[in-house]
C-alpha cells in the first residue's frame, strides 16, 4: 500500500511528463512525485533505475470468456495474464455465454472480477439482445449496472438501421459504441486475407473491403447521430483512412489496432499455423505501413489486445475449422516496445497515450495518469531486456500466439494496480494473491 | 539426382530436376500394367493409409491400386468410419495413425494446408492427395506425364487451363508444374472464376474463349460445380456452357494436334460434350492410365527416402 519507486524513468502522457523522478505512493494514491533524497519508513521500495515507468496500460478489447467459456479463460486466468503483460485494467467483452446483454450478467462479471481478478475489469454491455442484432439491449439498465461501452464484438450490428438507433440511444448516456465493423455477406466463408497469399494457398480470403465497408457506414452513422463510435481493431489501408477523414471533419470517432496488424502481413499463414487465423485478418505490408503510419499521425488512437484465447484442441484442428482468435495480453507491450519504439522511433510518451492514457478518455476513467492524486496503477518495464516469447509460460489459459519464439524487447518488470504489486518479475513470488479469495 | 524429400505436398516447392525424376521414374512402372502379373515385389511388407476425408473414388482407387500393385499393404480410412472422427485434432490424427506403424500416408482434405501441418507433427511419409483449394501434385505429374508422352517435351507449349481456377487445387498444381517445366500457361474463365491478383502467377489471362482454343496446344478442363451458381459466381450453366463450354460446333477451331485434357470426372454437356470427351482430341483416360504409374512412382520414390536416410546414419 505504501511504495516508493526509485529513479524511474516516469512517463504521463496527459502531462508531458518525462523525467527521470521519484514516486511516493501512500494508500494506494500517487502523494509526491520528484526528487525524494529521503526515504520514509514502512514504504516498500521499488528499484526502478535504467526501467520506464508507465502509467498502467489499459486494455479496451479484452475477451475474458466468462461466464460461459471458462475452458478457454476465467476473470482469474485472464486477469492474471493481464497482469504479466503490464496492464492495469482490461474490459471484459460481451460475447459469454449469457452475453452481457442485462444487469444480473455484468453484477456477475463485476463481482467475480472482485473476488478472483487481480487487476481492473471494465464490463463491456451488448449493443442488442443476445448479441443477435436484432433489437437493443436495455442500455439504460446496462449503464446502471456499471458498464463502460457497448458493443457486439465478434460480429458486427449489420442492420444498418439498428446501428443508427444504437449510436443515438447511446448518446443520452454518453456511452461509446465499439463497433467491430464487417460486412459479413463480402467475408463470408473467409479465412484469411484475400489477395496473392490466398490465392496461392487455396484458402478462401477476406477482401479488405469487409472491413472498409463497414466502417466506412458507420462513420456516416456516427455523423447522421452524433453519436460516440470507437472503431475496433482496424487493419487496412483504407480504413485507416476513412477514419483519417473522419478525425478532419471532426466526428467523434475513435478507432484502435492490434500489436499484431503493426508486426506481421498475411505471409504468416504460409504455414498453416491456426495461430494466424484471425479476424480481421493479417494484411500485406502495404497495410500494415499504412497502421504504423495511423498510429504516428494519431489516426489510430489506440492499442488494444483482442485477446481471444480458445482451447488447445480448439485450434488444433485444419485450418479452416479452427476458430479465429489468438491471445495478446501477455506480448502486447513487447511488440509495441520493439516494433514501434525501436524500430519506428515511438516515444515512451506516445506508446503511453496508445496503450494507457487515450483508452482511459474513450471510457471516461480517470486512469492512463501518473499524477499527484490519482490512484497509482502503474507498469514499470525494462525497454532494453530482450527474451523469447514462450507460450508455456503464459498465465493465459490461450496458448495461440503467432509470436511464438519471437525473440523482443520491452519486458514488464512489475505492475502495480492501486498502489498494491499485482505481479513482478523479479522477486520470487510472482503473482499477488487476491485478499479476497 | 538423390530424391531428398520425405514428403510430397506440393509442387510449388519443387525443382523442374524433381519433378523430371518423377516423370522419368513412372515408365518403368506404367509398363507393369501390360503384363498378365500385375504386381512387382517392390514395396513388400510396406504399409499405406488411406486417410480420405473427403470422398473420392478415383482418386482412392488410384492410390490403392497403385499400392497393390507394388505389393504393399493398404488401409484405408474415411471420415465415415469411426476412426476418424470431425473435430479431432492434428495431433490426435497423427497419433492414431502412427500407432497403426504405417509407412506412408495419403490424405485428402477439404481444408489447405491439412497435410503440411500433419507433416511437421510426424516422421511418417505424407502424400497430398489434394488439400482444400491449394494442391493436388499427383494430378498435375500425371498430367505432365500425359502431355510428355504424347507431345514429346512441356517448353513452348501454350496450355489453357479452363473452368474454375479459383476453387482449383488442380490448376494451381498445373501452373506450378507447367510454368517450372517450361511451358506458356493461359488462364480462361470469367473473372468471377480468378483468384485475386492471379496476374502476379506466370501465367497469362483472357476471357476469350474461342481465341484461347485456337491457339493453345493443350486445352486443361476443370469441372464446373453447380453449386458455384448459387454465389453468383456465374449467372447460370446455361451461360457458362454458351461462353466457355467446348461443343462440337467449336471443334473446328481448335489446332490439328491439340490435346484435351480434364481430370474427371467430366460435366458432359458443360464443359465438354460427349462427342469431344469421347473423340480422338481427348486424352481423358490416358491420364487415369498414367496416374496409376505415376502413384506407383511416387510410392517407390518416397519409400526408399527413410531406407536411404537410415543407411547415412
Amino acid at each position: 500500500m505504501n511504495l516508493l519507486i526509485k529513479s524511474g524513468r516516469v512517463i504521463d502522457p496527459e502531462t508531458n511528463l518525462d523525467s527521470r523522478v521519484d514516486i511516493l505512493i501512500e494508500k494506494g494514491k500517487i502523494t509526491k512525485i520528484g526528487k525524494i533524497a529521503k526515504i520514509p519508513s514502512g514504504f516498500k521500495i521499488i528499484d526502478a533505475d535504467k526501467k520506464i515507468v508507465f502509467p498502467g496500460l489499459i486494455d479496451l478489447h479484452t475477451h475474458l470468456r466468462e461466464p460461459g467459456e471458462e475452458e478457454k479463460e476465467t476473470i482469474e486466468t485472464g486477469t492474471k495474464a493481464a497482469a504479466r503483460g503490464g496492464f492495469t485494467g482490461i474490459v471484459a467483452m460481451p460475447n459469454t455465454r449469457p452475453p452481457v446483454d442485462s444487469r444480473s450478467v455484468v453484477e456477475f462479471i463485476r463481482n467475480q472480477a472482485e473476488r478472483k481478478g487481480l487487476v481492473n475489469v471494465y464490463v463491456i454491455g451488448s449493443i442488442t439482445r443476445e448479441r443477435r442484432g436484432e433489437t437493443l439491449s436495455e442500455i439504460a439498465d446496462l449503464k446502471k449496472a456499471g458498464v463502460v461501452a457497448l458493443s457486439d464484438d465478434g460480429s458486427p450490428v449489420l442492420n444498418s438501421e439498428l446501428m443508427r438507433r444504437a449510436l443515438e440511444y447511446a448518446r443520452m448516456f454518453n456511452l461509446p459504441i465499439i463497433s467491430h465493423a464487417e460486412d459479413l455477406y463480402l467475408s463470408n466463408g473467409g479465412v484469411m486475407h484475400e489477395g496473392f497469399v490466398s490465392t496461392r494457398l487455396g484458402l478462401a480470403g477476406i477482401p479488405s473491403v469487409a472491413e472498409e465497408i463497414g466502417i466506412a457506414r458507420d462513420i456516416m452513422l456516427a455523423e447522421y447521430t452524433g453519436g460516440r463510435l470507437h472503431l475496433a481493431h482496424i487493419s487496412t489501408a483504407g480504413s485507416v483512412e476513412l477514419v483519417r477523414r473522419a478525425k478532419k471533419k471532426g466526428l467523434k470517432v475513435t478507432a484502435e489496432t492490434c500489436p499484431h496488424y503493426f508486426s506481421l502481413t498475411d505471409k504468416a499463414v504460409e504455414t498453416f499455423e491456426t495461430s494466424s487465423k484471425i479476424n480481421p485478418p493479417l494484411r500485406p505490408e502495404k497495410d500494415r505501413q499504412a497502421i504504423i503510419k495511423g498510429l504516428k499521425d494519431g489516426t489510430i488512437d489506440v492499442i488494444a489486445t483482442d485477446h481471444a484465447p480458445h482451447t488447445l484442441a480448439e485450434k488444433e484442428l485444419d485450418y479452416d475449422s479452427a476458430p479465429f482468435g489468438i491471445v495478446g495480453l501477455e506480448t502486447a507491450l513487447s511488440l509495441a516496445v520493439s516494433k514501434l519504439l525501436k524500430e519506428e522511433k515511438f516515444s515512451p510518451l506516445a506508446l503511453a497515450a496508445k496503450m494507457s492514457l487515450n483508452p482511459a478518455k474513450i471510457l471516461g476513467l480517470d486512469k492512463g495518469r501518473v499524477q499527484v492524486g490519482k490512484v497509482a496503477d502503474l507498469t514499470i518495464v525494462d525497454l532494453n531486456k530482450e527474451y523469447t516469447v514462450r507460450v508455456e509460460d503464459f498465465a493465459s489459459k490461450g496458448k495461440s500466439s503467432p509470436f511464438q519464439g519471437w525473440s523482443l524487447q520491452g519486458k514488464v518488470e512489475v505492475t502495480i494496480v492501486g498502489g498494491k504489486v499485482v505481479y513482478s518479475n523479479t522477486e520470487k513470488v510472482n503473482f499477488l494473491q487476491n485478499e479476497n479469495t | 539426382m538423390i530424391w531428398k524429400r520425405k514428403n510430397l505436398l506440393g509442387l510449388e516447392e519443387l525443382d523442374p530436376e524433381e519433378i523430371n525424376f518423377i516423370l522419368d521414374a513412372a515408365g518403368s512402372f506404367k509398363e507393369i500394367s501390360t503384363r498378365p502379373i500385375k504386381k512387382v515385389p517392390t514395396l513388400r511388407g510396406k504399409t499405406v493409409a488411406n486417410l480420405f476425408f473427403e470422398p473420392s473414388t478415383r482418386t482412392r482407387m488410384s492410390f490403392e491400386l497403385a499400392a497393390k500393385r507394388l505389393s504393399a499393404d493398404l488401409i484405408n480410412l474415411s471420415p465415415s468410419s469411426s476412426s476418424l472422427v470431425k473435430g479431432e485434432t492434428l495431433l490426435d490424427t497423427v497419433r492414431n495413425i502412427e500407432a497403426f506403424k504405417v509407412d506412408m500416408m495419403v490424405i485428402r482434405h477439404s481444408s489447405s494446408g491439412f497435410p503440411y501441418s500433419l507433416s511437421n507433427l510426424t516422421d511418417v511419409s505424407i502424400i497430398n492427395a489434394g488439400d482444400g483449394a491449394h494442391e493436388h501434385p499427383t494430378q498435375a505429374l500425371l498430367d505432365l506425364y500425359t502431355i510428355r508422352e504424347k507431345k514429346r517435351k512441356i517448353a513452348g507449349l501454350k496450355v489453357a487451363i479452363i473452368g474454375d481456377i479459383l476453387h482449383s487445387r488442380v490448376a494451381r498444381s498445373n501452373i506450378w508444374g507447367l510454368t517450372k517445366l517450361g511451358a506458356e500457361v493461359i488462364l480462361c474463365a470469367p473473372p468471377t472464376l480468378l483468384p485475386r491478383e492471379v496476374e502476379k502467377l506466370p501465367v497469362k489471362i483472357s476471357y476469350d474463349f474461342e481465341k484461347v482454343i485456337k491457339e493453345a496446344d493443350i486445352l486443361y478442363f476443370l469441372r464446373i460445380q453447380k453449386e458455384r451458381e448459387k454465389r453468383s459466381l456465374f449467372p447460370s450453366i446455361r451461360e457458362y456452357v454458351r461462353l466457355f463450354g467446348l461443343n462440337r460446333f467449336r471443334l473446328e477451331l481448335l489446332k490439328k494436334d491439340c490435346l484435351i485434357m480434364h481430370p474427371g470426372p467430366v460435366n458432359r454437356g458443360i464443359e465438354l460434350d460427349a462427342e469431344v470427351a469421347d473423340g480422338p482430341w481427348s486424352v481423358i483416360l490416358e491420364q487415369v492410365t498414367n496416374g496409376l504409374a505415376i502413384r506407383m512412382a511416387i510410392l517407390y520414390i518416397l519409400s526408399g527416402v527413410r531406407t536411404n536416410l537410415k543407411k547415412v546414419r
